[in-house]
């Protein structure tokens, strides 16, 4: 693919034909903040934090999605893109519980001087109980801000699945089972690949969650261990993050070129055996 | 991929509703010799086998559905999805009877009754019946009606609508004796460039409300080489106010069908689709018959077939539209590639509104006028469609429809629906063309104009524009999702409990407004903030 020159901030950068407007500006080291985004899914462009300025354009365009074109003059930092940054991450932390998020989130609301609260005290929210239906994961819908990555990787972007979809509409979409039935009753086979692409802490081992409730959840204290998975010839690899010398959670990295950083319920969650202190009951 | 099912068993009844539109399950070898891959190019029909469902029972139950996701290869998740995005499913069951009773801003207007037991329902699209109400009768037999027309009288001096009142909406030999199909005898005769030719230099834009060079599309349809093209009709005419092109198919459908046959010919679509909105039962029906009867005498060479909607204003966005003819949720894609590129089913699609194809037949008649149609409602004495030549002031549109009552005065005007914008009475002089309004920071739109009077709440109206986004939006993307919600909010504070920082509060809706112009991902979204804030600006709404 030939490349294509285009102009970002005022600065040029030449870009593989193809990629996208995101990608050229991580080539410049801008960092643009994204929610929705993951290189391992296939963009959805629903979040628009990522917008940018695009010079011919009436609305400001979704740089993780929009490839980029011969020419064009983008910018990632005028007036119009830091009012709508700031304004997503308002409507959004004025929604959702984003306490979880990662410090790089918490570091884009500073820069953007998001201040949630002044939609006003009774800014409807998405709250809701914490679904606990199973042994492996819990769901807390209340933290979820919508960016349809579990929906992608139960789907075809990963797992091929299907147990979950965006139900409803508008402020009461929301990600579902059919009729919200629990996860023992859906399709959902724990590979927990939508855990692993969480961007919130919506979807959570159970675990952790079951840590973070006593209060002895503590990742200053965690270690992780790279390893191989033990279970098939595929050869997965694992992080294994150890708190107190018990496994407390399993992850793969994103750019492992086995796994994409996705696993199966065996990886992700078959670790008992690793530290069951109990002796085996003998018959 | 394993359809896992749990909910049970369909009943007999929704069985015989799904196969009846499916045809009989394939036998159990069927499925193991081919996957579910040949049963998932039928995806499509999800919609239309919700409806078979729901015609004949009313609801749509688990089992239902989940008959409907093996016999069609979709996980249920997916199909739940579907079905709790369109308005008009029901997941719960009712009786054999549901009663829609628009609370939209005419029908408000006139003051709504709601019996027990009612649905609130957003605009019908019955502005000039208002109060409008539409009544759904389930079981072997579906029917459904409309709040009755008076009687449907000509408009003497009209071109697009010259035939309505005129002509057997019901009959081709009527259309035929009023010159049907002479348009297309001669569109064949000039040849797809000739015609596309015509449209590019009669400058016609399209009627939907975006105003793109309908000629332009067009030649961009016909020069995509990928195949097969297809072709789109919008009859998804669901901005509030607007009732144009349920006037057009009601009393004139093959003159779509005719304009839709040009069309296809001219940009060389394979097949086509009309999408009727689900609140228009009578114009579905009218079209449906004018495109077998046309086929049956000769005049259509390639298919189109007819997709009821849901109950999703956003639908009317053309790649919703798609996704919805697809079987799938009405979410709007991002843009580019356009659908003349990438469309209905990935392919190149012309997506045009009813109003713009029935001009179509002026133009390669070579009897183009530009005349536009109007639907005037409200506060006004006789509320309908009017055709009017562009640039005709708005002063005179509101004369043809009789002017306000005898001792009222002008509020306001509602130029666009609910995604237009207000006019104050010291604007209505201004002509009724595209570069006329954009000269005072308003558009056209779907041709919507609602009239206010003295006695007219503008709070309340504010406030239902306000809530028909929120009720409407997708929720795709954060902007609108959430920024729809949080104008509802702010202005119930405004408005109804006073209790905020009034200043404070106009400068946050503006904050929230430009966002959703900014960043939204669709028209919808773009423009959910225009009437509101010129409703703030121009109209007395704020405490002093």
């Amino acid at each position: 693919m030939p490349d294509v020159l285009v102009t970002i901030d005022g600065r040029q950068v030449e870009a593989r034909a193809g990629t996208t407007i995101l990608d050229a500006c991580r080539r410049l080291a801008i960092d643009t903040p994204t929610l929705c985004q993951l290189d391992n899914l296939t963009p959805v462009n629903v979040c628009r934090v990522c917008v940018v300025e695009l010079d011919g354009s009436r609305v400001l365009v979704p740089a993780c999605s929009r490839k980029v074109e011969e020419g064009m003059k983008i910018h990632t930092d005028s007036a119009r893109v830091r009012h709508s940054r700031r304004l997503v991450l308002e409507l959004l932390a004025s929604s959702v519980d984003m306490s979880l998020c990662s410090a790089q989130v918490q570091g884009w609301m500073a820069r953007y001087e998001a201040v949630p609260s002044r939609f006003g005290a009774e800014a409807a929210t998405v709250a809701q109980p914490v679904k606990v239906d199973n042994d492996l994961y819990v769901r807390d819908y209340s933290r979820c801000i919508l960016c349809y990555k579990c929906v992608e990787a139960c789907g075809v972007d990963a797992q091929n699945t299907f147990a979950i979809g965006v139900a409803g509409r508008g402020f009461d979409a929301h990600i579902s089972t059919e009729f919200d039935v629990g996860l023992p009753d859906s399709a959902c086979v724990y590979c927990g690949n939508c855990i692993g692409v969480c961007p919130t802490g919506a979807l959570m081992f159970k675990s952790e969650h079951d840590m973070r409730a006593a209060g002895t959840w503590d990742e200053s204290r965690q270690t992780v261990t790279e390893t191989v998975c033990p279970y098939c010839g595929v050869g997965c690899m694992l992080e294994l993050r150890v708190q107190d010398n018990s496994i407390v959670k399993v992850t793969s990295p994103l750019d492992n070129t086995v796994t994409s950083g996705h696993l199966c319920v065996k990886g992700r969650f078959g670790f008992q055996f690793v530290q069951r202190r109990e002796p085996k009951a003998t018959t | 991929m394993d359809i896992r099912t749990t909910g049970g068993p369909a009943t007999a009844e929704e069985v015989a509703a799904v196969d009846g539109l499916l045809g009989p399950p394939e036998a159990v070898h069927h499925h193991l010799a081919y996957g579910g891959r040949m049963l998932r190019t039928r995806r499509h029909l999800l919609l239309p086998v919700l409806h078979a469902i729901q015609d004949r029972a009313g609801w749509v139950s688990r089992g239902a559905l989940e008959y409907a996701c093996r016999r069609l290869s979709i996980p249920p998740a997916e199909a739940y999805g579907v079905v709790s995005f369109y308005a008009r499913f029901a997941l719960e069951p009712r009786g054999d009877v549901a009663l829609h009773v628009c609370d939209d801003i005419v029908c408000s207007l006139a003051g709504v009754e709601k019996p027990e037991g009612a649905r609130l329902a957003p605009c019908l699209g019955l502005c000039d019946r208002a109060p409008a109400t539409l009544t759904e009768r389930f079981g072997a037999v579906y029917e459904a009606v409309q709040t009755p027309s008076s009687q449907p009288s000509g408009y003497p001096g009209a071109r697009l609508l010259r035939r309505i009142g005129v002509v057997d909406p019901d009959s081709i030999d009527s259309y035929l004796q009023h010159g049907g199909f002479s348009a297309l005898k001669r569109a064949r005769e000039m040849g797809p460039a000739a015609i596309i030719d015509a449209v590019t230099r009669a400058k016609l834009l399209g009627r939907g409300g975006a105003a793109f060079p309908t000629g332009r599309k067009w030649q961009s349809v016909a020069d995509a080489p990928v195949r097969p093209h297809y072709l789109v009709c919008n009859a998804d005419e669901s901005e509030p106010g607007t009732f144009k092109d349920r006037v057009l198919m009601e009393g004139d459908p093959f003159a779509l069908v005719e304009g839709m046959a040009i069309a296809a010919f001219a940009t060389g679509c394979e097949k086509g689709y009309v999408y009727v909105r689900a609140e228009y039962p009578l114009a579905r029906r009218r079209v449906e018959n004018a495109i077998a009867l046309a086929r049956e005498r000769g005049y259509l060479d390639f298919e189109i077939e007819v997709r009821r909607g849901a109950g999703a204003y956003i639908c009317g966005e053309e790649t919703a539209l798609f996704n919805s003819i697809e079987g799938k949720r009405g979410e709007p894609r991002n843009k580019p590639p356009f659908p003349v590129e990438v469309g209905l089913f990935g392919k190149p699609t012309l997506p045009n509104n009813v109003e713009t194809l029935v001009n179509v037949l002026e133009i390669v008649g070579g009897e183009f006028a530009d005349t536009r149609l109007f639907c005037v409602s409200g506060h006004v004495l006789r509320p309908g469609v009017y055709e009017v030549p562009m640039g005709t002031p708005l002063r005179g549109l509101i004369e043809m429809a009789g002017g306000l009552a005898p001792g009222r005065t002008m509020q306001a005007v509602l130029l666009g629906g609910a995604a237009g914008s207000f006019l104050t009475p010291e604007q209505i002089d201004v002509p009724l063309s595209f570069e006329g309004v954009r000269g005072i920071g308003a558009t056209l739109g779907s041709g919507a104009v609602m009239l206010f009077d003295d006695t007219a709440d503008m709070r309340q109206v504010l406030l239902r524009i306000a809530r028909f986004f929120r009720d409407e939006s997708c929720g795709q993307c954060v902007p609108c999702r959430v920024g729809t919600k949080r104008q509802e909010e702010i202005l119930e504070r405004m408005f109804e409990r006073r209790d905020g920082d009034s200043r404070a509060d106009v400068m946050l809706l503006s904050d929230i407004a430009q966002a959703m112009r900014d960043a939204s991902i669709c028209g919808l979204g773009q423009t959910a903030a225009n009437a509101i804030a010129s409703g703030l600006t121009q109209l007395k709404v704020l405490d002093a």
